[in-house]
């Protein structure tokens, strides 16, 4: 069922920049409504590098990427936006009253004046193994998610990765699998020990084939899988039957739905204008790291001044008939309100 | 210093290191294809390279982050490191690495 709602404002990204465009917005009465690929705000900073400290936000001498995210997700809190997290933004469509309807591909339709491609590099999806015609077998005997865990019971499962993915899935799958071989290229992991452990010991219970090798062919007709080619660590190959392959080694970003939304792009960043942070389509702007202008840089401070712009050229298109008054936070009662703090 | 990289196309590249800087920045701003999604934060395993084996062992020893992170690259081999982790000195002049797929 698809659930349709309006608001001022649909931001594509919940990264630092789509977090700081809801609070250039709020500031000015507009309404947010923010889709996002990963399941919880932050972006990149929050999944490339929660731990990592960055130096250079203004103000902040040193903060890491969770921390930068905490206390954007505190700053945005007066102004009550929506998340719609875990799901992609998938089309973008211009309604017959002139407004921006943005599908999701978890039927949320959000009908909006303005949209806010504050996409980072574009969505976070998880990696594919360059081997030969993987495409073909993608959905059908190859999969890169588990969602229903009884879709593998009776499978002859392969599982490839050192991370905590492919060692969870290995132990929840193990039990309901006909049968489950995990390889890794190396007799160590990445994935928390007490995960190893526990492979381990299935391994010893002869439950789990754990075998250091690495995947180079995929064999059978018609996407499905009847066997692979495996390298082991003397780089001997050989054929190991199984119907399904579940890769896991973790995300990367790939510019996705936003390339078919009509945009100019250029090299796959959005050209806008500096002065409003518009691309050339009216109502579609494009902030942060997505986009492109002479003297671009990728920073998250340039992406707040992007996102401070945009806002106010927003304002116009959502408020026609409306004056904007610029004013400080520092002196402003009516701002002061909207933050909660007077 | 020279690093000789080779790309995803099967090109070679001659490129002038700075030292102190990584490989990974010397290849990206060498116009290489390399996404470095992280920007060098050992965090994404997206500057994947394999270093010729006569340079291999001549490299610094990968850390454990650097280890527990090639976990998440793909077609990891025995010459697989992380360019991000790569810093350019005087005495890698010649290095030669190719960039891994993606």
């Amino acid at each position: 069922m698809t659930t349709r709602v309006e608001t001022d404002v649909a931001i594509i990204g919940a990264g630092p920049v789509g977090l700081f465009a809801v609070f250039e917005l709020g500031l000015l009465d507009l309404k947010a409504h923010l889709v996002d690929i990963l399941d919880r705000p932050g972006g990149q900073c929050t999944e490339l590098y929660p731990e990592k400290p960055i130096y250079d936000i203004p103000g902040l001498p040193i903060v890491t990427g969770q921390e930068l995210t905490d206390r954007l997700m505190d700053q945005v809190k007066p102004f009550k936006p929506t998340f719609h997290l875990g799901q992609m933004a998938a089309a973008l469509k211009r309604e017959d009253d002139g407004r921006w309807k943005l599908s999701t591909d978890n039927d949320v339709e959000i009908v909006a004046h303005v949209v806010m491609v504050a996409a980072g590099g574009g969505s976070f999806v998880p990696k594919r193994p360059p081997i030969a015609g993987i495409e073909a077998y993608e959905n059908r005997s190859v999969f890169y998610a588990v969602r229903k865990m009884d879709a593998f019971r009776d499978k002859n499962i392969l599982i490839a990765g050192g991370g905590d993915s492919a060692l969870d899935w290995t132990i929840n799958l193990a039990p309901i699998a006909k049968s489950l071989t995990l390889v890794h290229h190396r007799d160590g992991f990445r994935a928390a020990q007490h995960s190893v452990n526990k492979m381990r010991e299935l391994a010893a219970e002869g439950k789990v084939n754990f075998q250091i090798a690495s995947v180079k062919e995929l064999h059978g007709p018609d996407g499905q899988l009847e066997s692979v080619t495996l390298a082991g660590a003397d780089r001997q190959e050989f054929a190991h039957p199984c119907d399904t392959f579940l890769p896991f080694f973790g995300l990367t970003i790939k510019l996705g739905p936003i390339a078919e939304f009509g945009l100019n792009l250029h090299e796959n960043l959005i050209q806008v204008d500096t002065a409003r942070f518009e691309s050339a389509t009216p109502g579609i702007f494009a902030i942060g790291d997505i986009n492109t202008y002479t003297g671009k840089l990728k920073l998250i401070l340039c992406g707040f001044h992007e996102a401070a712009l945009a806002a106010q050229a927003a304002f116009h298109i959502c408020r026609p008939n409306e004056k904007l008054r610029f004013q400080y936070t520092t002196s402003s009662s009516n701002l002061q309100k909207k933050l909660g703090v007077a | 210093m020279k690093i000789h990289a080779t790309d995803r196309n099967g090109k070679a590249h001659e490129l002038e290191g700075r030292d102190g800087w990584t490989v990974m920045e010397i290849l990206r701003d060498g116009g290489l294809d390399i996404s470095a999604e992280c920007g060098g934060a050992c965090a994404c395993a997206t500057c994947h390279v394999y270093v010729a084996p006569e340079w291999f062992e001549k490299l610094p020893p990968a850390s454990d982050a650097e280890i527990d992170m090639l976990d998440m690259a793909l077609a990891v081999e025995p010459n697989s490191r992380l360019s991000c982790q790569l810093t350019c000195a005087p005495e890698l002049d010649g290095l030669t690495v190719t960039v891994a797929p993606e």
